[in-house]
């Protein structure tokens, strides 16, 4: 392949910075809706509804 | 033509797209919608991306003049068509929070903001190593690389004018009218290959005409832009979910506080 650290690096920013974004929106929403079920009753309860039976 | 003695309400006509707007600036019914269209956002962007960025990068063409470097539009194309969507979406945004009040704009406006930024700094990068090979240059103060780069010194703008006041009302009123005013950017970024003759090439489609390449590099490239723009969409809804949730924690806790004073 022809112009390879070009085309790789090119590929890697593409890949990895809407991937960072990503994941940090990932662990935003999984802290806030923790944080959000132990101060909120109404949250806790959706939680406790939405949980399969058997499961802690 | 009303009976006698029987109220008219001048603002009727104006209820039902008010409603409409208005119907998912409930918290609770916006964290619902979001909550189900998320997981199918992620997962289409995840595997369509997939299937672009293979098809781009082993399947597809070499083009006889650039030979592989080519395979770099299939990131950088996408990543310049987000970049003036996103810009594009904070306008809208801005709108829809400074003629209708819509609770939720002025948070969506917030949210996209960073992840626009990022996927500008995506397209000037890639541009950044497209233009290496093919010019002999890193950078060129071309028409299209600068008013991509005012685009993202623009969202830079916006992002640190909603954090620089006080009173987050009075940032988001700030940032709406930087984004009205920034968007003069977008149509000249789109129509600075034709307006001034430098060195990045012309638009490959356009309205009207053919386009300029292979169908077999177009699929691909059409593989890539629709993941990243479900992957766009799928982060700026787990950010927009997650804003909504810190905004409700924080009027639970202020509660709390009031109560505990006032008790």
């Amino acid at each position: 392949m022809t112009f390879l650290p070009y085309v790789a690096a090119s590929y890697a920013i593409g890949i990895v910075v809407p991937g960072g974004f990503a994941l940090a929106a990932w662990r935003r929403l999984l802290n806030t809706t923790r944080r959000l079920a132990a101060i909120d009753p109404r949250q806790a309860r959706r939680q406790e509804a939405a949980r399969p039976e058997g499961r802690p | 033509m009303p009976a006698p003695g029987v109220t008219v309400d001048a603002t009727a006509s104006l209820a039902p797209p008010r409603r409409n707007l208005h119907r998912f600036a409930n918290p609770g019914r916006f964290l619902r919608l979001a909550g189900k269209v998320q997981p199918w956002l992620t997962a289409g962007g995840l595997i369509v991306t997939a299937i672009g960025i293979v098809w781009g990068l082993f399947f597809s063409p070499a083009d006889w003049q650039q030979g592989d470097a080519v395979r770099i539009m299939y990131v950088h194309v996408p990543a310049a068509w987000l970049a003036s969507a996103g810009y594009a979406s904070i306008a809208a945004c801005s709108v829809a929070s400074l003629v209708w009040r819509h609770p939720l704009a002025d948070l969506a406006a917030q949210e996209i903001g960073p992840v626009g930024a990022g996927f500008t700094a995506v397209c000037l990068a890639t541009g950044s190593l497209w233009g290496k090979p093919m010019w002999g240059a890193w950078w060129v103060w071309d028409a299209r690389l600068t008013s991509v780069l005012v685009l993202f010194f623009l969202y830079l703008g916006h992002i640190a004018l909603l954090r620089a006041f006080d009173n987050p009302e009075r940032g988001y009123r700030a940032g709406a009218i930087l984004a009205l005013v920034g968007a003069v950017d977008l149509p000249i970024i789109k129509f600075s290959v034709d307006w001034w003759h430098t060195l990045h090439q012309g638009n490959t489609f356009t309205l009207t005409g053919a386009p300029h390449m292979y169908i077999s590099m177009i699929w691909p490239l059409l593989f890539t832009t629709f993941g990243f723009t479900l992957g766009f969409a799928a982060i700026i809804t787990a950010r927009l979910r997650a804003a909504v949730m810190e905004r409700r924690i924080r009027a639970l806790l202020m509660a709390r506080v009031e109560e505990r004073a006032a008790a």
